[in-house]
């Protein structure tokens, strides 16, 4: 995994982001998924799902936890696919 | 926002769903006057949200039962299992579990709650991995938490799902816990346990199953999904509850694995906490020897599940894939559930709502529970009221 690997994660996700929520917000990669975008706990799921699948990975729900913006979830599929 | 402040926001967004009045959450239930029947404010109303599969909450060998033990051994153990909680009947109850399950050893913890949070807990930790359905229970989901392990959902019942999130485990499936459970509490569906523990062996996993839900209906002794299915020797650990077939509360742990005592010295749920009452263990244990010799009970569970869920079926009501104990009727939004549950009410039936994020899929659900002690009659009128709102809330 290199930058431009974690930048392409980056930028998937804002995009997905972009089309899930219908936010006037641009999705930017600080912008926090619940209190700014209202993402509610089923809407992230799904979204987690998806993401697994396009990167074949599985995020453990429970690494959810600290994750409050698109960057740390940016982090996490990063973290995880670089060791999968 | 503090502590405090949260805790308003969420009040606030109850409060703006749920009108004032008679609350469908937590509603006040005055008396109780058989397994079918009840006074909710002046109402006297049949009850379709029960868990009480078999109708044996009034069962006189189970009153009597209870009667005996708190005359004998009194109110409380008021001690955990771990110290002086371990009495002649709660030895005798997992013995009989054991047995009935044919397995070496069997747990019994002080609610079935409990039994999931402490089994898991017990069974994987940090490092390890539990795979489980996207509809597991919340006792399944905070076992898993309190355990620290990686938790990994599948989609509901998606054996394709499944096998996808243990290929890329790879190595990790040797330490990994798959959960399924025998009938699922939102829309009383069973899972596809022969694929399920097709892929636990072809993985090398763990499988432990919830028969919570399936204990007392399923298979011709009432153990639930592995004995309609055969399975029961493929299926490393069943854990269960004592609050719905058997009436009372408390929950179980059974398996083949000499490992499973080990859960008495490393499981919290099982230590840090009283044991059940000598009068539940006692109204337990002759609620199973009425559970195993039950099919006359099941038999007519079944047909009153049948009946209801065809007359839902033929209102146009959407319900789960299969028929069953559980019946639940799914609306699109909140609005429309708590107008069917209200309107349910009036008629005098009381029965389960259930909504968003506990409902899967952002849906809303309008649940019944049927019961073995329900006359064709009273299920026949529910069905026709369910029919006749069925516009109202539909159209």
């Amino acid at each position: 995994m290199t930058d431009s690997d974690y930048d392409e994660i980056l930028r998937l996700l804002c995009d997905r982001l972009s089309t899930l929520t219908n936010s006037e917000l641009p999705i930017t990669p600080d912008i926090n998924l619940i209190t700014q975008l209202s993402i509610d706990s089923i809407k992230l799921l799904n979204l987690i799902m998806e993401i697994e699948d396009t990167f074949d990975i599985s995020i453990p729900i429970n690494g959810l936890t600290d994750v409050q913006t698109v960057r740390q979830l940016a982090d996490l599929v990063y973290k995880i696919k670089s060791t999968s | 926002m503090n502590l405090l402040e949260k805790l308003d926001s969420a009040a606030a967004a109850r409060k703006a769903l749920l009108p004032d009045g008679i609350g469908a959450f937590g509603i006040p239930i005055e008396e109780v006057y058989s397994a079918t029947e009840a006074r909710i404010g002046n109402r006297r109303v049949l009850l379709l949200g029960t868990n009480n599969y078999l109708g044996l909450t009034f069962a006189p060998e189970c009153i009597q039962a209870a009667h005996e033990a708190i005359d004998k051994e009194g109110t409380g153990t008021t001690g955990s299992r771990m110290a002086n909680g371990s009495y002649y009947g709660h030895r005798a109850l997992e013995k009989e579990f054991a047995e009935f399950y044919r397995c070496s050893s069997g747990i019994v913890f002080t609610t079935g709650y409990q039994a999931n949070l402490g089994t898991i807990s017990g069974l994987v930790g940090p490092g390890d991995t539990v795979l489980i359905d996207g509809d597991s229970h919340a006792s399944i989901y905070d076992g898993c938490v309190l355990s620290g392990a990686d938790i990994i959902r599948f989609k509901h019942n998606d054996m394709v799902d499944m096998e996808k999130r243990l290929r890329r485990l790879d190595d990790r499936t040797e330490t990994t816990l798959v959960i399924a459970e025998g009938i699922y509490s939102m829309l009383g569906d069973q899972a596809p346990l022969a694929e399920i523990v097709r892929l636990k062996k072809a993985y090398n996993c763990i499988l432990l199953l919830d028969e919570a839900h399936s204990l007392g209906v399923l298979g011709e002794t009432g153990q639930g999904l592995v004995e309609q299915t055969d399975l029961l020797e493929e299926v490393d650990f069943i854990t269960g509850t004592f609050s719905k077939s058997l009436c009372s509360i408390g929950g179980f742990c059974v398996s083949n694995h000499p490992q499973l005592e080990q859960l008495r010295y490393v499981s919290h749920p099982y230590i840090f906490t009283a044991s059940p009452s000598p009068a539940t263990i006692a109204s337990t244990r002759a609620a199973l020897q009425l559970l195993r010799t039950g099919s006359h009970l099941r038999k007519q569970l079944w047909s009153n599940c049948t009946q209801l869920y065809a007359q839902l079926n033929e209102a146009g009501y959407q319900l789960g894939p299969d028929p069953g104990p559980v019946i639940a009727a799914v609306v699109d939004t909140p609005q429309q559930a708590l107008l069917l549950w209200q309107k349910l009410l009036e008629h005098n039936i009381y029965v389960n709502l259930i909504l968003p994020p506990a409902a899967p899929e952002g849906k809303s659900l309008v649940r019944c529970s049927v019961n073995a002690a329900h006359t064709a009659e009273q299920i026949k009128y529910v069905g026709e009221t369910f029919s006749k709102l069925y516009s109202l809330v539909n159209g």
